[in-house]
């Protein structure tokens, strides 16, 4: 794993965060909750040093980092697609529509594009399962997506026009 | 206490409220096989995360069969312990386990050893009938341990022992269903990270996904070369528990018989690490002596306790949790340590060897002798003191690789100069040893009376963290014996917060002291084998004329010799090391 | 909601919100400023309606005009028409899809006629984010009456009688659980309410958090004054950022009015609640795993006993209750446990909240008397199934769940008679099926899901659920045997009868309900190596049928890899080498000349 440093700004948010929450090692997953906010993902050294400050091993921070799907150790693509594969949307065709941007983005479920546009992640029920299938970019909801949208939806964010025009 | 009454298998039985079914089956003799759960019962060391499901029993009147091992008996319980319902479910609970566990039992380490393979025995498995992915890791290979988490059945002991009974935090299960593993920080390998090599975890791990790094090649093939002088060195723990692979009573002591193999093996001078503990006690009592005298004198840099440094486990713990008290143990070298430094100076040149055709190889209890014999401190020009450190297990390899029959052995004695020891070397193996020794000359040296008695049994026990006061012909000594890093580290923070009043405090890392290392004969959670164990170290000193370091003539000799006196310059050069601050400090840019 | 005369109430649900019903509360507002009506006329946001299918959804009180799949753009015609000229807008107003006839009024919409708000009894009818509105609908007033008029146990006894039992799943007895809790003796206790909403296409509980937080904050209250807490926690999933915020400006306006924190209402009760996060794992909606995610630690369920109500949160005896229960609950106290009882069946009191979805007509968050059929459910408030398709199956319960099939749709539903017919409660998800759908393939999808989510602790669920799905991935690629049909039988048993907790304990459900249902299904996969509904794409072709090809060569420009060939006003072929089973021609083909086979 090749080392970063980690920046004064970052170390100071951690012990700021940490200390927020009294340094308690029962609010870890609140403090981790909270970097990630931050910083956009947890990597070895931030959980390092959140071990540090809440004095509890780097062994169980990273056990919980590993057990949360919430959490990540990668940064995520400018775009991040959540593709919701909860049931509702299952069954009205969000498989498909997963596998295509798979395809068209050339990366898996857990990836991010070679030029850190995009990252793919598959959840469960955004709670819109009106909308199903739902495709989330960031926090925009794309709803009833079909196969054949996919293609437009992400030419949306490609060309980097993120249009707020419907 | 309340009494309840249930049945078993049709059998009544009264059990104290409270008892797990497991315990109840026991009661009546009727056994219910586990594989995750664990209890060292004398030491309050229990594992039962109720997770592997192959103790599973059906109770009446119960949707889902009962974990035996989590599930307390009740008034009126009938359990039926082997329907074909209760054989069918742990027939294929262990399947499963299979399904996801590497065929290599012809070449693993655990092989004869395994929980897993046991299982599969008594279950009669011939026959998979689930087959898919397999969880794939990359080995892990440190000074001291290898982990294989292929073969990891996530009973969670290792994550117990290191995290509740070690205190050290190494390891954490990591991700979630099939790809739940038990692992270092980061997926890092062990030597990245704080582990002390206690071997704890290696102790208590049911398959072969954590084993000692094996050393027995190297140590054959520096027997088998003719230009060197290969020399074996006994810890005191290891005659307490090597006739266990033998077929002997656990208890038995063989030292006769060990050193018997030992010459049969071919190794040319067979000495003992007892020696080299009277000399660890000469220099560490020395020292006690020491910084107590100045201390009592009002002198403020002396910083007190003082605490006891012979396990290297130990000396790794607090290099990296506590190095802000990194002057506080004893600077005096393990007894390994302290041998090898003699062998390859002493020893060699009164034999006239270059040290670089000198083998020093340690039979040692302990995983993390492999550890600090590796330590860069401890090598002259690149050449260790101690070339290769093997454990008791790997000893009891050789001897049945070299095809000894070791009960047919007849028992033999340590060469001179470094065979020699007193009963105060002897008992190093078990915790409170090492005080006891240190007490029984320090008190000789600083009162300059001899002992009224020998047997300090107030220092001795099986307790976590146990304290004696010691009267020095009217000073009170005040002495403080902790086994396992967490007991350890209790004593430690209260050092740390200025609430600790002992004068000494003896530390062993294993839970028992050496006799528990985890280089001896698998206990499989059996704590009566400790006992015995112990029980055997107590006998061996007893039965020694000599029972005090300074009276072993061949260390009054050395010193005469060689050394000077303790704490002498020389002393001082080849016996006593300094230790690391290995914390990690957060790289930060600026 | 007293002083204006008019109301407009959009839905801001997650639903709603996420075809821009923000955008048309500013835009509402905007006109109405701009045609000076600002005083007259109140444009409020609330939760969820319930009828998502049809967001964004406006509705105008008094006279419950209801408008569906509204776009911000007529925000200004909406103001125009309804508000100043006073009649309804007619292009907006639901049309009952049976007959086409417009509706205007709510309360004469199919999908709501059957419906009976219990702890729904405020989402969309209040603003979350104003407590006077529900202190307005007899809000607190529950809690006062209680801290006034009644000791713990006399509102424990209230609850018993209700009959209410537990919403999140188990549907264990909500006045007992707090009996229970009330008495063990312990200097510290906790009320804990399950917020983690797992079941991947239900979203009741995050709706009820969106739109009416205060009922969960009311009851939490009465069950600490019950068993004698005053601490309480909300354990939410952080992928519910708005109930979160709604829930937090809750906790804050009730702690202002003194409804929480020292002293409530001059009675000396001391009340606090705190929120924590999950963070993506099913399985923390177990209640042990739930408790260790709260301690810090990674969300694994521990051996019950003890249970929470003993040894919970920090080792104190903590009640886990879910969002639903502590809904009913200040109603309850108002109405009376008589009234409660006297709704649902025998034994299952009140209603349940259902988030219906899937192959209906109307998607969205229902809330039934228990005693309802599955038919009136899905035929009725659900306007059947979508396309003119056929109704195959609905799986209740989600992953723990199983299918239920035409035979069942008369059963009345409750706790009892879905454990008898093979499904359970669970929190409340209906997904309803049609003949498209593969049986294999959703046991697969649900199993893939507790695969995903299982802990890993325990051997059954870490290892047994990655066989069984192996065997299923199997049987949908047509590499299956008969053979493989029977050990996922042997096996889905020894999941059940042996996993620790309560996810592995019923993960096998989808797989043994599917078998006993559709067996047929599974055959037709093993033996002829056929997928009936066609959807195993391996099982499947696509092919183009000469006599209907006009070559428009629609197909060929859409094909992703170019499988299509063929020229312009000819035939076009399938290369079945190349083709990925993606679907888009037989979506883009306007001559319906491309069929599965
Ligand atoms: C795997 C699993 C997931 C669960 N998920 C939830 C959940 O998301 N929400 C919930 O309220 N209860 C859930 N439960 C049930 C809880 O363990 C617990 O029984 C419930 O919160 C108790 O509240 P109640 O009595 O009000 O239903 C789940 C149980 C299991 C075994
Ligand atoms: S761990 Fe046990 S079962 Fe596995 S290969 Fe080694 S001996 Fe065989
Ligand atoms: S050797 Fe000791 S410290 Fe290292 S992982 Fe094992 S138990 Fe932990
Ligand atoms: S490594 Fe060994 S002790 Fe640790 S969980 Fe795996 S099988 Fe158990
Ligand atoms: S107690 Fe003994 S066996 Fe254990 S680590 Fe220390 S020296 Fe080695
Ligand atoms: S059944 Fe599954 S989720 Fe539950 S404890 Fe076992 S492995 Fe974990
Ligand atoms: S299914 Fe997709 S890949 Fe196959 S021919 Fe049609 S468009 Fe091309
Ligand atoms: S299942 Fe996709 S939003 Fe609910
Ligand atoms: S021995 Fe009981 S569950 Fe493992
Ligand atoms: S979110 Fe608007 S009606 Fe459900």
């Amino acid at each position: 794993m090749p080392k970063i440093k980690l920046t004064e700004y970052a170390t100071n948010l951690v012990k700021e965060i940490c200390a927020k929450f009294n340094n308690n090692e029962g609010e870890l997953i609140n403090v981790l909750h909270q970097v990630q906010n931050k910083l956009g993902y947890l990597p070895a050294e931030i959980q390092e040093l959140i071990a540090q400050e809440l004095n509890i091993s780097a062994a169980k921070v990273y056990g919980v980092v590993t057990f949360y799907s919430y959490f990540t150790m990668k940064p995520q693509g400018e775009f991040p697609i959540s593709v919701c594969m909860g049931t509702a949307c299952y069954v009205r065709g969000a498989e498909q529509v997963l596998d295509e941007i798979k395809r068209q983005l050339r990366i898996d479920v857990g990836e991010t594009t070679p030029d850190g546009k995009f990252s793919l992640s598959a959840l469960r029920c955004v709670g819109a399962c009106g909308l199903a299938p739902v495709v989330l970019v960031g926090e925009k909801v794309h709803g009833r997506v079909a196969t054949v949208d996919v293609k437009k939806i992400l030419a949306e964010y490609k060309s980097g026009c993120l249009s707020d025009k419907e | 206490m309340d009494k309840i009454k249930l049945t078993i298998d049709n059998k009544e039985v009264e059990v104290a409220k409270g008892t797990t079914i497991l315990d109840a089956a026991k009661q009546i003799g009727v056994h219910i096989p586990t594989l995750c759960h664990m209890k060292l019962h004398d030491m309050g060391i229990e594992n039962k995360p109720g997770g592997c499901r192959v103790c599973v029993v059906e109770v009446e009147g119960r949707r889902n069969l009962a974990p035996a091992c989590v599930t307390e008996a009740a008034a009126g319980m009938n359990i039926n312990t082997h329907s074909i319902r209760v054989i069918n479910a742990r027939r294929t609970v262990t399947e499963l386990i299979i399904s996801d566990h590497p065929f290599e039992c012809l070449t693993c380490a655990k092989s004869g050893e395994c929980e897993l393979q046991d299982l599969a025995h008594q279950m009669g498995i011939r026959e998979i009938h689930f087959e898919g992915e397999k969880s794939v890791y990359r080995e892990d290979t440190s000074p001291a341990i290898i982990r294989d988490m292929d073969k990891c059945i996530m009973c969670r002991r290792c994550e117990m022992m290191c995290n509740e009974v070690q205190t050290v935090g190494v390891l954490s299960a990591i991700n979630r269903g099939f790809y739940a593993v038990v692992s270092p920080p980061f997926e890092q390998n062990l030597d990245h990270s704080v582990c002390t090599y206690c071997g704890q975890c290696v102790a208590v791990c049911p398959t072969g996904a954590l084993t000692e790094v094996d050393h027995t090649p190297a140590v054959i093939r520096a027997l088998s070369d003719p230009s060197k002088t290969v020399v074996v060195q006994t810890a005191p723990a290891v005659r307490a528990a090597l006739g266990e692979e033998f077929g002997f009573e656990p208890g038995t002591l063989v030292t006769g018989k060990m050193v018997a193999a030992l010459r049969r093996l071919g190794f040319n001078y067979v000495f003992d690490t007892d020696f080299a503990a009277d000399l660890t006690i000469m220099e560490e009592g020395t020292e006690m002596l020491d910084r107590l005298s100045r201390h009592l004198n009002g002198d403020k840099t002396v910083k007190l306790p003082i605490l006891t440094s012979c396990c290297p486990a130990w000396v790794k713990f607090f290099e990296h949790q506590f190095p802000d008290m990194k002057d506080i143990p004893s600077s005096a070298k393990s007894p390994q340590q302290m041998f090898g430094a003699i062998a390859k100076s002493y020893f060699a040149e009164k034999q006239n060897i270059n040290r670089k055709d000198l083998v020093v190889v340690s039979v040692m209890p302990c995983l993390a002798k492999k550890y600090e014999s590796s330590r860069d401190e401890f090598a002259v020009d690149g050449n260790p003191d101690v070339d290769f450190a093997i454990s008791t297990r790997e000893l009891a390899a050789l001897i049945k690789l070299a095809n000894i029959e070791f009960k047919a052995l007849p028992e033999e004695d340590f060469d001179h100069p470094l065979g020699e020891s007193t009963g105060a070397g002897v008992i190093f193996g078990t915790t409170g040893g090492v005080i006891e020794a240190a007490v029984r000359t320090a008190y000789e040296l600083h009162t300059k009376k001899p002992l009224p008695k020998l047997n300090f049994d107030e220092l001795r026990g099986m307790e976590g963290v146990r304290e004696a006061t010691i009267d020095f012909d009217g000073l009170p000594i005040r002495i403080g014996i902790a086994h396992g890093l967490g007991n350890a580290r209790k004593l430690l923070e209260d050092i740390r917060s200025g609430k600790s009043h002992f004068h000494a405090i003896e530390i062993m890392s294993c839970p028992g002291g050496c006799i528990g290392g985890g280089g001896q004969p698998y206990h499989h959670g059996n704590s009566d084998i400790l006992i015995k164990r112990q029980k055997a170290i107590y006998q061996e000193d007893s039965m020694k004329t000599l029972r005090k370091s300074h009276e072993n003539p061949y260390i009054v000799k050395l010193y005469e010799e060689f050394l000077g006196h303790p704490m002498s310059d020389k002393a001082h050069h080849l016996l006593h090391t300094s230790y690391f601050d290995r914390s990690k400090h957060f790289e930060q840019e600026d | 909601m007293a002083e204006n005369k008019m109301h407009i109430l959009v839905c801001g649900g997650t639903g709603c919100r996420a075809s821009q019903s923000e955008q048309i509360v500013n835009n509402l507002k905007a006109e109405l400023e701009s045609q000076n009506l600002e005083n007259d006329v109140r444009v409020l946001t609330t939760g969820c309606f319930g009828f998502c299918e049809k967001g964004p959804v406006v509705k105008v009180v008094p006279d419950n005009t209801f408008y569906t799949e509204v776009k911000p753009s007529d925000a200004i015609d909406i103001v125009n028409e309804h508000i100043v000229k006073g009649r309804p807008l007619q292009r907006l107003l639901y049309k009952n899809p049976k007959n086409n006839y417009k509706v205007t009024n709510t309360a004469s919409i199919d999908f709501y006629k059957k419906q009976v708000r219990i702890a729904l009894r405020n989402c969309g009818f209040v603003d979350p984010e104003n407590i006077d509105e529900y202190i307005g609908r007899d809000g607190y007033e529950a809690l006062g009456k209680c801290l006034s008029d009644y000791s713990p146990s006399e509102v424990i006894d209230i609850i018993k009688k209700s009959g209410l039992r537990g919403r999140g799943g188990g549907g264990f007895p909500t006045g007992l659980k707090w009996e229970i809790t009330s008495k063990e003796k312990n200097d510290q206790k906790y009320v804990v309410c399950n917020a983690d909403e797992g079941d991947p296409g239900a979203f009741m509980d995050r709706s009820i958090l969106e739109g009416d937080p205060h009922s969960v904050i009311e009851a939490m209250a009465i069950c600490g004054y019950c068993i004698g807490a005053n601490k309480g926690l909300v354990y939410i999933r952080a992928e519910y950022p708005l109930a979160i915020n709604r829930l937090k400006i809750a906790l804050s306006q009730a702690s202002e009015y003194g409804l929480l924190g020292n002293d409530i209402m001059g009675t000396g009760f001391d009340f606090d609640i705190e929120i924590r996060y999950g963070a993506g794992a099913f399985v923390c909606g177990e209640e042990t795993a739930l408790i260790h995610s709260m301690e810090g630690s990674r969300g694994e369920p521990t051996f019950k006993p003890p249970f929470p109500s003993v040894s919970g949160y920090l080792g104190k005896p903590t009640n886990v209750n879910n969002v639903e229960t502590f809904a009913n609950v200040p109603v309850i106290i108002n109405k009376g446990a008589e009234w409660f009882s006297s709704i649902g069946s025998e034994n299952s009191k009140g209603t349940k909240v259902f988030a219906l979805a899937g192959k209906v007509n109307n998607v969205g968050l229902i809330e039934v008397p228990m005693g309802i059929t599955l038919r009136e459910v899905i035929f009725d408030i659900g306007g059947g199934i979508r396309n003119g398709k056929k109704f195959k199956a609905v799986q209740t319960g989600g992953p723990s769940g199983g299918c239920l099939t035409e035979k069942d749709l008369d059963i009345p539903i409750d706790y009892d008679n879905l454990i008898k017919a093979g499904s359970m409660m669970g929190s409340g998800g209906m997904i309803v099926m049609d003949e498209d759908d593969c049986m294999v393939s959703i046991a697969k999808f649900y199993l893939e899901f507790t695969l995903d989510e299982s802990c890993g602790k325990c051997t059954p669920c870490r290892i047994g659920n990655k066989r069984l799905h192996e065997i299923l991935d199997k049987i949908t690629k047509g590499k299956g045997t008969e053979q493989d049909l029977e050990r996922l039988k042997l096996l889905s048993n020894v999941i059940k009868d042996t996993s620790l907790c309560g996810l592995g304990q019923t993960s096998p459900n989808p797989v043994l309900s599917t078998l006993l249902n559709f067996e047929d299904e599974y055959l037709a996969h093993v033996r002829e190596g056929k997928c009936p509904a066609g959807q195993c794409k391996d099982l499947l072709k696509y092919e183009i049928d000469p006599d209907l090809c006009t070559g428009c060569t629609l197909c060929y420009r859409n094909c992703p890899v170019g499988a299509i060939s063929g020229e312009k006003k000819s035939v076009h072929y399938i290369d079945q080498s190349i083709c990925i089973k993606c679907g888009v021609c037989f979506q883009k083909c306007k001559f319906k000349a491309i069929s599965i086979v």
